[in-house]
């Protein structure tokens, strides 16, 4: 139980990427579909930096900017387009968007 | 020891509990809330692990920034009506599989224990220097120069794209 050791952190970062995930499949609010994104990436954050400390190695958490600079620019443009969908079609529903679909 | 042990699992406690107010809340700035109590336990987590640069980017950029934006879009968003709505779609059957997937990989190490992860083992680096920062700073710019520099213009192109897409008229 109590000395901390890395499968905790790795349990933790699973548990982290599945509730991203359910969030990404089962909401169909958009702003909530990029939350849940977000939870996913610092699941991956979590597991980047406690294998660095595991390994006394630092890329794991050079690694881990380049994921947070990432999540930077999804978020960004992620709500970028959500305006512009807003603007055009006045639903944030990600099941009501179905131009594409016959 | 044992308070390392208690705070782990008091940020741990934070992260999924966070985590999962956020994909079930009906209100989307309920929802941006809990997601920032949820990052802010991932942040605890860094700095028990002595990443502290990691910390100060992850209070300053994740919760300082993203989440600002976040609830400006939220905001600037009308969420009234979508609120009325259903809140979940019929896709909780691809979503109970990849949970019982992973789930079951999860469960099946932890159930032998930890000796089931193998790790490998630490090289001769050490992480006893000047501090993390700047051992961080030599790493990213001598080690990782050319994907900084890549990332730079990715976060260019990112803010060019997201101002031509939220413009009404270029």
């Amino acid at each position: 139980m109590y000395p901390i050791t890395t499968a905790h952190y790795i349990a933790l970062s699973a548990a982290l990427l599945l509730i991203g995930t359910v969030g990404v499949l089962t909401r169909r609010n958009i702003v909530i579909i990029l939350m849940s994104i977000e939870l996913i990436l610092n699941a991956v954050n979590i597991n980047l930096v406690a294998f660095s400390q595991a390994l006394h190695n630092l890329n794991g958490q050079v690694f881990a900017i380049f994921v947070i600079t990432d999540a930077v620019a999804e978020a960004a443009v992620g709500l970028g387009i959500l305006i512009a969908l807003f603007r055009n079609k006045e639903t944030v529903l990600a099941d009501e968007v179905d131009l594409l679909k016959w | 020891m044992l308070t390392q042990a208690i705070f782990f699992y008091i940020f741990a406690a934070m992260v999924l509990a966070g985590g999962v107010l956020t994909i079930t809340r009906r209100n989307a700035v309920h929802s941006a809330m809990f997601l920032i109590v949820s990052l802010m336990g991932v942040a605890g987590l860094y700095l028990l692990q002595q990443a502290e640069f990691l910390f100060a980017v992850q209070i300053v950029l994740y919760i300082g920034g993203i989440m600002v934006l976040f609830l400006f879009v939220i905001m600037l968003v009308n969420l009234d009506q979508a609120a009325l709505q259903k809140q979940f779609n019929g896709q909780w059957l691809i979503a109970l599989v990849c949970v019982a997937l992973v789930g079951a990989q999860v469960f099946y190490f932890f159930s032998k224990g930890a000796g089931a992860f193998r790790i490998a083992t630490p090289g001769v680096t050490t992480l006893l220097g000047p501090g993390n920062t700047e051992m961080l700073a030599d790493v990213l710019f001598s080690e990782y120069l050319l994907p900084f520099e890549i990332a730079s213009i990715l976060l260019l192109v990112a803010v060019v794209g997201s101002v031509v897409m939220a413009k009404k008229r270029i």
